[in-house]
């Protein structure tokens, strides 16, 4: 269980760093410092980060930067790295145009 | 850890959150919002498809839809500090054969009566309003006031907020149970042993609901449903309205960001009896289905291209609506539960008056026809 008042209060303020504008997430462009912000504004999971900035979203869903946000977001909690769960992956796992998803059943068979 | 509280939340859902929020607003700081799961907004407040709809509502809950989007939505964004998109540009449920607008027809004048701003509208004003559309739309309802915006962020910013106000937030907070103590449910038992206690207690857990108020001898109706949703890659600007059907194959819309998000049911495996807990991925032939029906709708969509498919939980009641407010033989504790796929939209109006609830204030609209006891009233 986690006590996310005493977790802000133990990890205290944001404090901005000189590169607080790399660009993490490049799909989405999203920022190291965007990214920072959120965690002490309250945001303390993978899931919860994608939702908020769309940091790992985008067309590669954070193939790139998936690793490196983790390792932000547990820095900026005081937590080693296995303790933030990795993003959910969902399907397709490569860009599929909607006609080649809606092909699946053949023409005899559409719903 | 804080054990006792003004109020105790269970469920760190959009409700959740922002029953927390109204109630800080109050001045009730004195809050603790406990969540199952590691994540705020993990289960139908992240996953649904972002309608803000009153079109098409049954008419116990379209005055709790109807308030949302009049007193709530259009100054959301400015009060919670986040963009929560919200775009009122309408929704159009489109019909392509007559027993489709035969349908759509009672809808509308069902909601009609009910003093909503909705008409039929013909094929050349469905055509004139969204060019888009394929060319077998013969005719759709039209609601201008209806729209859509972000869940994601919305739910988010209603718990940043409770939570700059002082809410205390606990996730990963698993609960077993509740107790009445002299005939009023004051206790909250974690399944960690932890008992919480509040003169309030809020239940707000989605379907998780059920098996908890069973505990103090309640039941509700209710089966968990499975839906699915996808989103595009990044599109040109097409248009702002929300779109839905008269058979309900596919409801979606284009976000601020410019990729579609579209919804539709999850066929046969929308009723397996799945632990919440799993992660669940959209069938693939769902997927399939979704993208012919919206093909079907929106032909030039053909080539768009899906990112991402998921599901979420939809906590259905027998009879099609929530369940709000105190149920006569339970004080302390207050239901709001049962949204049926439609909690998105309406939750702001329900967290305010989840709050004016608690309070002890007479809600902004008339919730009797969402009471608990409609379900005994035999």
């Amino acid at each position: 269980m986690l006590d996310i008042q005493e977790k802000l209060k133990e990890i205290g303020p944001y404090v901005p760093e000189d590169d607080d504008d790399l660009l993490v997430c490049r799909c989405e462009e999203v920022t190291k410092g965007e990214i920072r912000k959120a965690v002490h504004g309250g945001i303390t999971t993978i899931e919860e980060l994608r939702r908020f900035l769309r940091c790992g979203m985008g067309l590669c869903q954070g193939q790139t930067c998936g690793t490196l946000t983790r390792r932000l977001v547990a820095r900026e909690l005081h937590v080693p790295q296995s303790e933030i769960d990795v993003a959910t992956s969902r399907s397709p796992m490569r860009p599929l145009a909607m006609e080649t998803a809606g092909n699946d059943l053949g023409n005899e068979e559409k719903l | 850890m804080s054990k006792t509280a003004d109020v105790i939340i269970i469920g760190g859902g959009i409700v959740g959150c922002a029953s927390a929020y109204y109630l800080a607003k109050r001045g009730v700081t004195n809050v603790i919002v406990l969540e199952a799961s590691r994540s705020i907004g993990h289960g139908a407040s992240s996953r649904n498809g972002g309608g803000v709809r009153q079109s098409g509502r049954d008419v116990r809950e379209l005055p709790v839809a109807m308030c949302a989007v009049e007193k709530f939505w259009p100054h959301l964004s400015e009060e919670l500090g986040v963009d929560t998109e919200y775009t009122q540009e309408g929704n159009i449920r489109m019909g392509k054969t007559e027993a489709h607008l035969k349908k759509l027809r009672t809808l509308t004048q069902n909601c009609k009566n009910m003093g909503l701003g909705v008409e039929m509208i013909d094929k050349e004003t469905v055509h004139e309003i969204n060019p888009y559309l394929s060319d077998q739309v013969i005719g759709a309802s039209f609601c201008p006031t209806d729209g859509h915006a972000n869940p994601l962020v919305t739910t988010l910013g209603y718990y940043m907020r409770a939570l700059d106000m002082g809410v205390k937030f606990y996730t990963g907070a698993k609960v077993a149970g509740l107790k009445k103590y002299r005939g009023r449910v004051r206790e909250v038992i974690l399944e960690d042993g932890t008992v919480m206690e509040a003169d309030n207690v809020i239940m707000a857990a989605g379907y998780a609901s059920r098996k908890l108020i069973n505990t103090v001898g309640l039941d509700i109706p209710m089966h968990d449903e499975i839906d699915c949703c996808l989103v595009t890659e990044m599109e040109p600007v097409m248009f702002p309205q929300m779109l839905g059907c008269a058979d309900a194959d596919f409801y979606g819309h284009q976000t601020h960001h410019g990729s579609f998000v579209f919804g539709a049911v999850a066929g046969p495996e929308a009723l397996m009896d799945e632990d919440t807990d799993t992660v669940n991925f959209a069938h693939a032939a769902t997927l399939g289905a979704s993208c012919r029906a919206i093909e079907g709708y929106v032909p030039s969509l053909k080539n768009a291209k899906i990112v991402r498919s998921w599901t979420g939980w939809c906590d259905c009641t027998s009879d099609g609506v929530c369940v709000l407010g105190r149920p006569e033989e339970t004080p302390g504790l207050i239901l709001a539960t049962g949204f049926n796929g439609h909690g998105f939209g309406t939750a702001p109006a329900v967290g305010y008056m989840l709050a004016q609830i608690t309070v002890g204030e007479k809600p902004l609209v008339d919730l009797s026809p969402l009471r608990f006891e409609r379900f005994y009233q035999i």
